[in-house]
């Protein structure tokens, strides 16, 4: 009860420096919690975003630029596939399933990718979970100038079913070059937490035969996603396509491609981690140096503590515990801190890649640093207690008379 | 037994800007019985507060040795005078010093919770024997300088001491509220059969004494201080 009120009634005598540092506490917390998690979700989530997909076939080129840019629209194709091609390993026994995609066109900055229905009928958005178009709209028809907008990108920019748009040509919006080819908006996808959100599906022949593309590559594909029979399919063909063979690339398994990316990002991860904990340790210095700079004020009631009998280590618990409180309530903040960083980290990586992080996921890291940086705070707390506890009585007592 | 024995207490300090110990109290014997009540009177320099300091056991004598009842304070270490001063002296300061962030309540409760342990109801009958009933809330800032003295008294006594120290508890009292908080302290010492030392250089007080002793002459180190 006593060192209760003494660590209370001290907290509230210097409210402003207690408030303070555990703001900054509370930022270092959250910071710490926000690197942790976005890295371990983006990582989990991105390896586990593939869908249904087992295989990804393109160009011949690096397989994580053929994944990136067929399972998640990012970066540029690395180049065409023939038609021929999608067809052989569309009939080879160990697929179940191969769909084709094309990319080369935008609208307003949105990727469109053509594709054929069955992406939608067959295949799966996430394990267990198929694509839902909207209330009130439809599938695109396979040769029709028609599509189907992504949830995200369709409320960006708000295209809705009967909606007509000109697509431009090339990934990057350029207002100069527009098609002259209208495309009716026929539904809209529902959320599938997914990279599908950022794109409009149009059909594969349209952006095939789009005007202006060329005509001899018309009939080329961007990638094949694939689904195989069997794991032991992928090796099969991983053996066809990437050893004995010399024009193509068969992505596989896709969760190790992906895993690829962490490894490049390797450095980043490091360097974000490292400030991660800088701050934290500046924050628990933070909490060093506002007790020990209070030390002086409170040489007097040390003393007079002392002399109702208060013995050193009584005074040496109370600044401890007042450090390690100033640390609790900081990870109090430190909690808010951490939903307020990653809602804004989940909003970038949302839009950026369509890939969805969950904000309120358990993570067993939102317990281990708040502790760890209380125990950090009451090791701070260590350095200004020791000198309240060397505070000699009689000199800060009242004037010797 | 006496509730205070002193013989042969010793304490020298180095002053600043010096190398050798000055001697400031070099005592012969002293004593008080339970419930006896004497003035100590010296003048500025004498060694009063160091005297008390050493009897309270928040400085450690060089030699001689102070017994508290029954305990020889000079032989414990400084936990042990920790625990003797919590539970068997109260000391009452000129400038009160009460603890500025705690209510009247709690500055007597932290009194009391070094010793045998806090005691709301003990807490709240002291603080309405010496007139703060409703001010139990109040910050020492709030209250008058006497209200302040009587808190501190209040505090002093928490726990039944059977030693009350005062060190010139008037000393920043105005005559009225000086004679009132003399005797509360005398009162209440009365009432708990505790002994009381107090030091005083104001004429009136020492007047009111039975047993008034010279700080010149008990302590021999001022008595040399003195000397031309």
């Amino acid at each position: 009860m006593t060192l209760a009120l003494l660590v209370r009634r001290s907290l509230r005598q210097h409210l402003l420096s207690t408030v303070v540092t555990a703001l900054s506490l509370a930022m270092a917390g959250g910071l710490l919690m926000s690197v942790w998690v976005v890295r371990k979700q983006a990582r989990e989530t991105f390896t586990g975003q593939t869908g249904a997909w087992d295989a990804v076939l393109g160009a011949r080129g690096a397989k994580l630029q053929l994944v990136l840019n067929a399972l998640f629209h990012l970066e540029a194709s690395a180049g065409n596939v023939e038609f021929s091609d999608f067809e052989a390993i569309a009939t080879n026994r160990a697929v179940a399933l191969a769909v084709p995609i094309a990319v080369g066109d935008n609208y307003l900055g949105y990727r469109i990718v053509g594709t054929r229905t069955n992406l939608f009928t067959e295949a799966e958005a996430s394990p267990g979970r198929r694509f839902v178009v909207g209330k009130g709209g439809r599938l695109f028809e396979d040769g029709y100038r028609e599509a189907v907008v992504g949830s995200f990108v369709a409320a960006r920019i708000g295209l809705k079913v009967g909606d007509t748009f000109k697509p431009y040509h090339g990934l990057s919006f350029n207002p100069k070059e527009q098609h002259e080819d209208e495309y009716l908006v026929t539904g809209i996808l529902e959320p599938s937490n997914t990279p599908a959100d950022r794109v409009i599906w149009i059909p594969l022949e349209g952006l095939q035969n789009m005007t202006g593309h060329a005509a001899a590559t018309a009939t080329d594909v961007s990638a094949v996603l694939v689904k195989l029979r069997s794991p032991i399919a992928g090796q099969q063909l991983d053996l066809l396509y990437n050893k004995q063979g010399n024009r193509l690339t068969f992505a596989w398994p896709l969760g190790a491609v992906l895993s690829q990316l962490f490894d490049k990002m390797g450095w980043f991860d490091k360097v974000l981690e490292l400030v991660a904990y800088l701050v934290v340790l500046v924050a628990a210095g933070s909490v060093l140096a506002s007790i020990y700079n209070s030390m002086s004020a409170r040489r007097r009631d040390i003393a007079i503590l002392r002399a109702l009998g208060a013995r050193r280590s009584t005074v040496f618990s109370a600044i401890v515990l007042e450090a390690a409180a100033i640390a609790g309530f900081g990870m109090v903040g430190a909690l808010g801190f951490h939903i307020a960083f990653l809602s804004v980290a989940a909003g970038v990586i949302r839009s950026q890649t369509g890939v969805v992080l969950s904000v309120w996921s358990w993570d067993p890291i939102l317990v281990a640093a708040p502790l760890g940086l209380v125990l950090l705070g009451a090791l701070a707390g260590v350095v200004p207690a020791l000198k309240a506890y060397r505070s000699p009585v009689a000199e800060n007592l009242v004037p010797e008379s | 037994m006496p509730v205070l024995e002193i013989e042969e207490l010793k304490k020298a300090f180095v002053p600043p800007g010096g190398t050798a110990p000055v001697p400031v109290v070099d005592i012969g014997s002293f004593s008080l019985e339970a419930g006896e009540q004497v003035a100590l009177s010296g003048s500025s320099g004498s060694g009063k507060t160091t005297l008390l300091h050493l009897v309270a056991g928040i400085l450690a004598a060089d030699s001689g040795r102070v017994r508290v009842a029954g305990s020889d304070m000079t032989s414990l270490g400084e936990a042990g005078r920790d625990r003797l001063r919590a539970e068997s002296i109260g000391y009452i300061f000129q400038t009160f010093n009460l603890l500025q962030g705690y209510s009247c309540l709690e500055n007597v409760l932290l009194g009391m919770s070094f010793g045998p342990g806090a005691d709301v109801a003990h807490a709240r009958s002291l603080l309405g024997r010496v007139g703060l009933a409703d001010r139990l809330d109040y910050l020492p800032r709030q209250l008058s300088t006497g209200q302040q003295q009587r808190v501190a008294v209040a505090r002093a006594v928490a726990n039944r001491p059977r030693l009350v120290l005062a060190d010139e508890p008037t000393g920043n009292l105005d005559p009225s509220n000086a004679r009132q908080a003399l005797e509360l302290i005398r009162g209440i010492c009365t009432e708990n059969n505790a002994a009381l030392l107090l030091v005083s250089h104001d004429p009136a007080v020492l007047a009111s004494f039975q047993r008034v002793v010279s700080l010149s002459e008990l302590n021999r180190a001022a008595r040399k201080e003195v000397a031309p």
